[in-house]
């Protein structure tokens, strides 16, 4: 053997050939691993659509629910509120909804099937957070007169109307999402599903 | 005994490893008040690992569970609650020492040449702390644990085209949750522990490497005596060993008074809504991180989102962070002591850790139009101090430095 010269060229080819298959073999064997952070069947499962009865709704007040473990605001808006929303358009970043934050049967100024009943997931679109409901008109707080009602996130400061669009001048970026929704009778909503006409 | 050490010894390098890094291990004779907080730094790690241990014994990692089990370890487990303050102060211990072994490496030029690998292995080291901060603290299921695990994971999705993606691999499903509740608990427990005490162990591997540095930035390896030892070295034990001792008692005696008398510390260490368990319908009227992530908390919220996206915001957060892994490539000065710089850079610096205290403060606040404006001057003088660096490094009389180290 000692007389055999060491074939240099075959060792490398057969040492980097090795590495190769090992470091597929790696790969593979992540696949697993990386693959078990993802959601479980479990999880996918328990993204159910929501009933909710609106049927004691009164102006003004807002219910929460959990859909996919996300707080969707149901609330009931007067006649003051749906006229003061065109009034703000001037101060927000999108008022026309271009971005696609909504299915497009809530594509209109209301942002909503029935104008008066809102239908909002309730997570503020820079970090998340759920932002405080403040219906109140001219709030100190929030700018005083020129607050017509809205949300407020406590965490960063973002400000929304009450149709869930955005301030300008706020962190978030775009309005708040509507979620997919439809009325199963003329009180009772069910969260998750489109309308069967769309 | 000679007979057992032989023993050993031929069979382990324990006189070998015990020479090389503690008894015969020479380390700059001029040490001060500075050099106590990378052996307070080890001190704490292990005061967290051991009563790490314990709580876990007690904590379930379950959302169901999670809250009711840590007050479980509060009120009925034995000693539990000096084990949880103890643990839970420890955290905010780590980044107090942590903060001032770095401010150290700053004063005294640490991270220069030949030391730019420990700084780098530090810099690393600091990362994950934060990580293993960030998801111990989500762990008790409190609503800071849960709003802030909401804000901090909601990071990774402002990426374009893969956010949403990133944001299931992280969640496990489609909010805060469970699962991520339960692999955060693993990470804590187990994964970053490791790596911590890896890199705590490469970073002192590659210290004794090169020897420390001191407050004079002189290499003491320059001047040697006939047997090879630097004139300026002392052997760190006994001589070092016991000053940390020194170091180590002061500490726990500031450390045991806030564990006993004010373990919250008004809100800094312990946040008041964390005693609330999470409600995934309801945000905290306040939200902020706990303190030693509200600088880097602060430059997020100082970059007004921009193309419809908050990406700036959250790149810049991560920038403000990574760029001080290049320290030793910004900074051109020939000198490495604070006592031998030109006053551009003591100017640099003092604005810089201003800086850095303002942004700290700013993040625990509520935003207001002063508070963004504030916070974005001060993020755009922390910027300054890397970007300028190369310039405010070279420019000034530096002091001539001596050959030997100073008397203290």
């Amino acid at each position: 053997m000692s007389e055999q010269e060491i074939d240099l060229k075959k060792r490398r080819f057969l040492t980097g050939a090795t590495s190769v298959v090992g470091a597929v073999g790696v790969g593979f064997v992540l696949v697993p691993f990386l693959s078990s952070w993802m959601p479980s069947a479990r999880a996918k499962a328990a993204g159910a659509p929501v009933d909710v009865d609106v049927t004691k709704l009164e102006e003004g007040q807002l219910v929460r629910v959990l859909w996919r473990k996300k707080p969707i605001w149901i609330f009931k808006r007067d006649k003051t509120v749906l006229a003061n929303l065109p009034t703000l358009d001037a101060e927000l970043v999108d008022p026309n909804n271009t971005e696609d934050q909504q299915p497009v049967y809530a594509k209109n100024p209301h942002r909503s099937i029935n104008p008066e009943i809102a239908v909002i997931i309730g997570i503020c679109t820079h970090l998340g957070c759920s932002p405080t409901y403040r219906p109140e008109v001219g709030a100190a707080d929030l700018g005083g007169d020129a607050w017509k009602g809205g949300f407020y996130c406590p965490c960063h400061g973002s400000k929304f109307d009450l149709a869930g669009r955005v301030y300008a001048g706020v962190p978030a970026p775009t309005n708040l999402i509507i979620p997919p929704y439809h009325f199963v009778t003329d009180s009772l909503i069910r969260i998750g599903i489109d309308p069967k006409a769309s | 005994m000679d007979n057992n050490k032989n023993w050993i010894d031929q069979r382990f390098p324990l006189t070998k490893v015990w020479n090389e890094h503690l008894a015969e291990y020479y380390t700059p004779r001029n040490f001060n008040f500075w050099y106590f907080f990378g052996s307070l730094a080890i001190l704490v790690l292990v005061i967290q690992i051991l009563t790490g241990v314990f709580l876990t014994m007690h904590f379930k990692p379950d959302a169901a569970h999670a809250f009711a089990s840590v007050e479980y370890i509060m009120r009925d487990v034995d000693w539990g609650w000096l084990i949880r303050y103890i643990h839970s102060t420890g955290a905010s211990a780590f980044f107090v020492v942590i903060y001032l072994h770095m401010y150290r490496g700053l004063l005294y030029g640490s991270y220069k040449a030949p030391r730019e690998l420990i700084w780098i292995l530090g810099m690393v080291l600091y990362i994950a702390l934060m990580a293993e901060a960030f998801m111990g603290y989500v762990l008790p299921w409190g609503q800071m644990s849960y709003w802030g695990a909401k804000v901090i994971i909601n990071l990774f999705g402002s990426f374009p085209i893969v956010g949403e993606l990133i944001l299931e691999f992280i969640l496990g499903d489609y909010a805060v949750g469970d699962p991520v509740l339960n692999r955060f608990f693993s990470l804590h427990v187990i994964a970053l522990p490791l790596i911590l005490v890896v890199l705590v162990f490469l970073h002192i591997v590659a210290l004794h490497t090169v020897g420390s540095n001191n407050p004079d930035g002189v290499e003491i390896k320059k001047n040697k005596d006939a047997n090879g030892i630097p004139k300026d070295g002392i052997p760190f034990h006994p001589y070092y060993s016991v000053k940390d001792i020194v170091g180590v008692v002061v500490f726990l005696m500031i450390f045991t008074s806030i564990v006993f008398f004010a373990p919250a510390l008004g809100g800094y260490f312990l946040e008041a809504p964390n005693f609330v368990e999470a409600n995934p319908l309801k945000t905290p009227d306040h939200i902020a991180p706990l303190w030693y992530l509200t600088p880097f908390y602060s430059v997020l919220r100082a970059i007004p989102p921009m193309f419809g996206s908050q990406l700036p915001g959250v790149l810049a957060m991560f920038a403000a962070l990574l760029i001080l892994i290049a320290l030793p490539w910004l900074d051109r000065s020939k000198v490495k002591s604070i006592r031998y710089r030109s006053w551009p850079y003591k100017v640099a610096l003092t604005i810089f850790v201003i800086s850095f205290i303002v942004l700290g403060w700013l993040g625990m606040q509520a935003v207001t139009p002063l508070y963004s404006l504030m916070a974005q001057i001060f993020t755009a003088l922390y910027f300054a101090f890397f970007i300028l660096m190369p310039w405010f490094t070279s420019i000034g009389e530096t002091k001539p430095v001596p050959e030997r180290t100073t008397e203290h």
